[in-house]
């Protein structure tokens, strides 16, 4: 458990690894002479939070936009419970769900009406039932008849938020979901996805600029530069193995690629 | 095809029809407009002409089929602008919605929506200038079956465009019905137009509709042979449309376009 939104993860990170949710496999994409993704191979495993770190522009959303379905990659593979997403990108997409700050879910639908809408695309059973929970668990019962468009960017968050939780997925994508989030609200989201972590059902891939809620929430992390995975390992102990303070200084040496070689794993 | 998915389209469509007085308002508007003032100039035409011939089935008849084929199309390509301008393409693509279910929960809402403007217009030209299309029962069914797989067909190919070509291709998809009409024979016999025009024609499948129309309005038996022909055409319009929307498809997933949709990200 993440008492308080923090992680004690040494617990989970010593049992034997379960088969992966998420399998990425030599994944590489380019937009005529640029390599967005250069080679990225990881794994997400059932009850783990995997952080995909790096600056801007070193990959990161191409590689979940792969993961979606919303973008071919040039060379590689990823497969999802097993199912591989080129073959069968719907059944894949069946048991995952995602949300990111540059999806916003239409603004001309209510809270209701977009879960509602969404939950039929993922075919989910008893959504009424459902949708009421999600909108007690995101505090947006005094929403459902607000028009999304109109609520505030923390408020669409968190219906992002709860239409991705809509099919309970078994993989988890989450794009900076606390971007737009006030430090309270932000710290009970993080509890409530480590808690539906723990039960060791579902795997979360997670990008955040906010080194502090990363070392809290995720048990590993994958730093990207220039599309290629230059480190990885556990957020708390990976700034002292390569002499930073902190993993927020470890970012900034990474952005700068002062690494040695640039490609420490 | 799974029923969920395709239920979500149309579903989120009734959502913004109910909650959204000037949605509904298109639906009727232009057509009730088209058939007032074509119906009063067939009136008009009626009374200044000795030429013993009823205007009123010939250009009001005319101009109501037409505009129910250009509804469809409209329709079908509206429901698609809903996402565009929602920028919802990467919720719904990321979700496990099909293409072709995508695709049929477009033409469900295209069908309804027009559907429901056909009523309107039978009623309005009925009740004030008696043009009743139900003196040619069942004959009328593959005429505006032919109109119908047309105006659906251009409507898919005008949704392909869009995702290809991104929103600034609105300016680009409404007037495609007008820059058919003058090949299409909507008011005219297509044996006025001259050789070029009329080599257009014979690849339009309202052309065949419109002359087999004037061959009824008539009284003259209406020409199946060359209704069949327009059907033929029409289903392989809609066929090709089709492929070309799932070619696109594939092309905005390989270069990543519908996760970046906007009008500032096409190419």
């Amino acid at each position: 458990m993440r008492p308080g939104g923090l992680s004690d993860t040494s617990a989970r990170m010593n049992r034997p690894p379960p088969p992966a949710i998420l399998k990425v496999e030599r994944l590489e994409k380019a937009f005529g002479a640029m390599k967005a993704v250069d080679g990225v191979s990881f794994c997400v495993a059932p009850g783990e939070i995997l952080g995909l770190l790096g600056p801007n522009g070193a990959g990161k959303t191409t590689t979940i936009n792969m993961i979606l379905g919303v973008l071919e990659p040039d060379r590689g593979r990823i497969e999802i419970e097993g199912v591989d997403i080129a073959a069968d990108r719907s059944k894949a997409l069946s048991c995952t769900n995602f949300a990111a700050v540059y999806a916003p879910l239409p603004g001309n639908l209510t809270v209701e009406q977009n879960l509602r809408v969404f939950g039929m695309l993922y075919a989910v059973k008893d959504l009424k039932a459902r949708i009421e929970k999600l909108l007690s668990v995101y505090d947006l019962v005094r929403f459902r008849r607000t028009k999304a468009g109109l609520l505030s960017s923390g408020e669409q968050t968190r219906l992002s938020l709860a239409k991705a939780m809509l099919n309970r997925p078994r993989l988890l994508l989450l794009d900076e979901p606390t971007a737009s989030i006030d430090p309270s609200n932000a710290r009970d989201i993080r509890a409530g996805i480590a808690k539906f972590v723990d039960n060791g059902l579902c795997g979360v891939l997670w990008t955040s600029h906010n080194m502090v809620e990363v070392e809290a929430v995720c048990d590993r992390v994958l730093f990207l530069s220039h599309g290629r995975i230059v480190l990885e390992g556990d957020p708390k102990t990976l700034p002292e193995q390569h002499g930073a303070a902190s993993l927020d200084d470890l970012f900034v040496n990474v952005a700068h690629e002062t690494l040695d070689g640039g490609r420490r794993r | 095809m799974n029923a969920s998915r395709v239920g979500a389209i149309v579903v989120r469509m009734a959502y913004l029809y109910r909650g959204s007085p000037q949605r509904v308002f298109p639906i009727f508007i232009f057509v009730a407009v088209d058939i007032l003032i074509w119906g009063f100039m067939t009136r008009y035409l009626n009374s200044v002409s000795n030429a013993g011939f009823n205007f009123v089935p010939a250009l009001l008849g005319a101009v109501l089929l037409w505009d129910f084929l250009t509804r469809v199309m409209q329709q079908l390509t509206m429901t698609l602008f809903e996402d565009v301008w929602t920028r919802n393409f990467l919720n719904l693509f990321a979700s496990p919605l099909r293409t072709s279910e995508y695709l049929a929960g477009l033409l469900i809402v295209a069908v309804t929506t027009s559907l429901i403007s056909l009523v309107v217009m039978l009623i309005l030209a009925q009740a004030a200038f008696g043009l009743s299309f139900l003196v040619y029962g069942a004959a009328l069914a593959p005429f505006l079956m032919v109109l119908f797989i047309t105006g659906i067909a251009l409507g898919v190919a005008a949704s392909a465009l869009v995702l290809r070509l991104g929103p600034t291709s609105e300016w680009l998809i409404w007037p495609i019905p007008m820059v058919i009409s003058p090949f299409a024979g909507v008011l005219y016999p297509i044996a006025i137009l001259p050789g070029w025009m009329r080599a257009i024609s014979a690849i339009l499948p309202p052309s065949y509709v419109f002359e087999g129309m004037r061959a009824v309005v008539d009284r003259r038996p209406p020409p199946w042979d060359r209704l069949a022909i327009g059907g033929a055409l029409a289903l392989l319009y809609l066929a090709l449309a089709c492929l070309f929307f799932f070619a696109v498809y594939r092309s905005v997933i390989r270069n990543g376009l519908i996760a970046r949709y906007s009008a500032e990200t096409v190419t």
